[in-house]
């Protein structure tokens, strides 16, 4: 247990006015840039690095950190009131979390929210304390074709998991893949389906479609039903917080399982936004109450938070062992590491005590800060309902307009979003699952990158993907997975036969 | 933590001295920004140019150095091309400047994006990033010699090179390399240095040509062994960093029998058509920026050939390596078929 002594070292190292100061402000600046959507955690940690340089590493990491953590905070909050992600990890959020608002639950379903993400970021944290060697070495396994086996997974878990058609659901993810494609093919340098426009040579950020598909979309379709939030408003209920935590111990088992989904993806490359869909898509299917799912049931806000957070904060320990970022955010925080002369790397552990350790504990105490501020907010966020729909739809479009400008200081972005919104309207008029499309444009370019680079490690046979068994069992639970509705119809009837026949 | 604050308290006083410069040369020089300077990197965050364009983003901040600010924008598409094309339409505007990787003369050739060094006006070369041979620790290839008798010995293809993007720096020494050797190799391209390094370490390849900053922490931790670096000459930096080597003890390419140098540069460039009293501005500024600590430790981390120049002199030089790349290119049969 060389581990705890060690994080004992690092709370002593933290635990220092200055260093719980900028815990407080980076929380809090976090959780600003998580609410709005575009500005997300890699760009708040861009923008502040180089305020950072003349602070001593430690105090800078709690810092740049704190606000990675407030941003994974609040991108659930204007999934949950406006049904518009802050950031593409809460799109499965407001799956549940949005009608739990428009029933009137705003205030249970952010409480549920806040709650899951702790106890996800909680559990990815001892799980670096107690093995991050070990995770590290799991982590080195992952070439192309595991990580390819990873994607698969995630997307096959994905169809069939809405209340539409699978075919509605593979149509969306089919037009999501071909999006993905646009730009830059990173195998053979080309480019692909830019048809010589200079806007086209990056492709379509999944930030600028996330933005237009939900949050255009929506209030293109609420001007449509009448110019009003369906959402309920409900009283100012300082106690919320403590009601709904009564509730929540019911559903551990959802919390694990979400945890451990979020732990895997975070540590594999995939990230937060497939563990959010894959945890949702799960937690769906193995709940007595899966029906009911997508109506505002609150085991649906807890399951895509709960995966998500774990996810986020794991996805740091590659970096620190590794030095390969598992997020962008991480990614901005590695070139952090390198100004201030600390080298990531195995190395890191033994020879920067200090500052990892320093880390480490910061994500305790952070965490636990972050979900103090943030609960007391809740009723605050909850009243947001409460503002005429004529006020407010007027400063969402301009937040979403600012969110797409600066994922890369571009206007062409923000006419691009316009477009995504008409899209997500008609995507909405006509019953077509938005998440799959996201999905796919979030990780298209990331899965055929993994599954060519696999064909030209081995040659051009396919037999990779069942070379080792790794992979093998990472591909066969994804095919279990897509096939899942057909196996468990069959394993009803096949029981009700012995059961009628008995 | 001891060594660290020492670090610090020789930052403060080098900080001071700075500025001090910083004003007598502010009255020399006529022109100075009067906003916001952006500083575009035309690749992905994490990456090396982009690492050096926040270090130096923060030297500038840390030294006061400049008045106004600096921020640093990644835009990374069409490999590099939309970077260059911002620089390319924003002609005349003084304050945006652009750091450059090799992809300043592979990506137009490879992709057909109209762009071109011509369209830009030279500030500084502010180093050139070294290539190394790389080979998991634990494989049996102790020497240059070693790994090229196995690639010669094996079927065309057997062995498998791991880099960054495609037909690009690290594809172009893997096909020098296939040329000097005779044999093909499989050539696997990623996103970014620190992945393909991560991916040797996992054996999913077999040698990398990593940057030294790239590899550094995986040799140090006895995961990755260098086998020779591309350069004239070896790596000019001493101390003992991975148990008793120095990056000095890496032999060349050349003397283990494979003729083949190659150096990326890391230079910034602005514009064109923009004032000569900004230009002297900002090589002024950057010369500033390499007198700093911070930038030394930089260049000593990462093993850097720290070769510098600006005005004609550095116009030249990229002139030169505009040829030698299209040659490299060609040979390699890389060239985009609008060129």
């Amino acid at each position: 247990m060389e581990g705890i002594g060690d994080l004992l070292h690092g709370f002593g190292v933290v635990l220092s006015w200055a260093n719980f100061l900028y815990m407080l402000i980076g929380i809090t600046l976090g959780v600003i840039i998580g609410v709005l959507p575009g500005l997300g955690g890699a760009n708040g940690v861009a923008i502040l690095l180089p305020l950072t340089f003349s602070m001593p590493p430690t105090s800078a990491i709690i810092l740049l950190s704190c606000i990675y953590w407030g941003a994974l905070f609040g991108g659930a909050i204007t999934s949950i009131l406006f049904n518009i992600p802050g950031e593409p990890w809460s799109v499965a959020t407001t799956f549940d979390g949005h009608p739990m608002a428009q029933k009137g639950q705003a205030g249970e379903a952010l409480t549920a929210a806040f709650t899951s993400s702790f106890v996800g970021a909680l559990f990815a944290v001892i799980v670096i304390t107690l093995a991050a060697p070990l995770v590290a070495k799991f982590a080195l396994e992952f070439g192309p074709a595991e990580k390819f086996s990873v994607f698969f997974l995630a997307f096959c878990s994905f169809v069939g998991m809405g209340k539409e058609p699978p075919s509605k659901t593979i149509a969306a993810m089919m037009l999501g893949f071909a999006l993905a494609a646009v730009g830059t093919d990173t195998v053979t340098g080309g480019l692909r389906l830019t048809f010589g426009s200079t806007e086209l040579l990056s492709g379509f950020d999944f930030l600028v479609a996330v933005i237009g598909l939900f949050g255009i979309g929506e209030i293109l379709l609420t001007m449509e039903e009448g110019l009003s939030f369906k959402g309920k408003a409900t009283g100012i209920n300082p106690t919320v917080v403590l009601q709904t935590w009564k509730g929540l111990p019911r559903y551990w088992f959802t919390s694990l399982r979400a945890c451990i989904i979020g732990c895997w993806m975070g540590i594999t490359p995939a990230g937060a936004t497939p563990a959010s869909f894959m945890s949702y898509g799960i937690a769906k299917r193995s709940s007595k109450d899966g029906e009911k799912f997508g109506t505002g049931v609150i085991e649906g806000v807890i399951a895509p938070e709960t995966a998500a957070h774990a996810a986020g904060t794991s996805a740091l320990l590659p970096m620190l062992a590794l030095g390969v970022p598992g997020s962008p955010t991480a990614a901005v925080l590695l070139g952090g590491l390198l100004i201030w002369g600390l080298q990531p790397g195995p190395l890191l552990f033994v020879e920067q005590k200090d500052f990892v350790w320093g880390l480490i504990a910061s994500m305790y105490l952070g965490n636990v800060v972050g979900l103090a501020v943030v609960l007391t907010m809740v009723p605050m966020f909850a009243a947001i309902l409460r503002v005429p729909f004529g006020i407010i739809a007027p400063v969402i479009l301009v937040i979403c307009a600012i969110g797409a400008y600066t994922v890369h200081n571009n206007t062409f972005d923000v006419t691009m979003m316009l477009v995504f919104g008409v899209v997500g309207y008609f995507f909405k008029k006509c019953n077509y699952p938005l998440a799959p499309l996201v999905l796919a444009i979030v990780l298209g370019d990331k899965a055929e990158e993994a599954f060519r680079q696999s064909l030209l490690l081995s040659g051009g046979s396919i037999s990779v993907f069942w070379s080792s068994s790794l992979v093998t069992t990472i591909m066969a639970l994804g095919l279990v997975a897509l096939l899942w509705g057909g196996i468990s119809r069959a394993l009803n009837r096949a029981f009700d036969r012995r059961s009628r026949t008995a | 933590m001891g060594v660290m604050s020492k670090r610090w308290r020789a930052c403060a006083v080098v900080a001071a001295t700075a500025m001090a410069a910083g004003s007598f040369a502010s009255a020399a020089n006529a022109w100075e920004p009067t906003r916001t300077v952006e500083f575009i990197v035309p690749a992905g965050t994490g990456g090396g140019a982009d690492q050096m364009a926040r270090v130096i983003q923060g030297i500038i901040a840390k030294h006061h150095l400049m008045k106004q600010t600096m921020v640093v924008i990644n835009k990374a598409g069409g490999a590099g091309g939309e970077g260059f094309l911002d620089i390319k339409g924003a002609k005349g505007n003084p304050h945006k400047l652009v750091i450059t990787l090799s992809n300043l003369f592979t990506t137009p050739m490879a992709t057909g994006i109209p762009f071109s060094w011509k369209d830009m006006t030279p500030v500084s070369m502010m180093a050139l990033d070294e290539f190394v041979l790389w080979v998991n620790a634990e494989s049996p290839f102790k020497t240059t010699a070693d790994y090229v008798n196995a690639i010669k010995s094996g079927p065309p293809g057997k062995y498998k090179m791991g880099g960054t993007g495609s037909k690009q720096e690290d594809q172009i020494i893997t096909v020098a390399l296939e040329k000097a050797v005779g044999q093909k190799l499989t050539y696997v391209p990623y996103k970014g240095g620190g992945e393909v390094a991560v991916q040797l370490v996992g054996k999913h390849v077999d040698s990398t040509v990593n940057n030294p900053i790239e590899g550094v922490a995986q040799w140090r931790a006895g995961a990755l062994r260098p086998l020779c670096v591309f350069d004239g000459k070896p790596l000019p930096v001493t101390d003992k960093i991975a148990g008793d080597k120095s990056w000095a003890d890496i032999p060349t390419c050349k003397s283990q029998g494979l003729d083949i140098e190659y150096l990326m540069l890391r230079g910034v460039f602005m514009p064109s058509g923009v004032p000569k009293e900004a230009v002297a501005y900002y090589v002024d500024l950057l010369k500033k920026v390499r007198e700093t600590p911070e930038w030394a430790q930089l260049m000593h981390d990462g093993a850097f050939n720290t070769t510098t120049m600006s005005g004609d002199e550095y116009t030249k030089w990229v002139e030169n390596e505009q040829k030698r790349h299209h040659e490299l290119m060609k040979e390699a049969g890389f060239l985009a078929t609008t060129n």
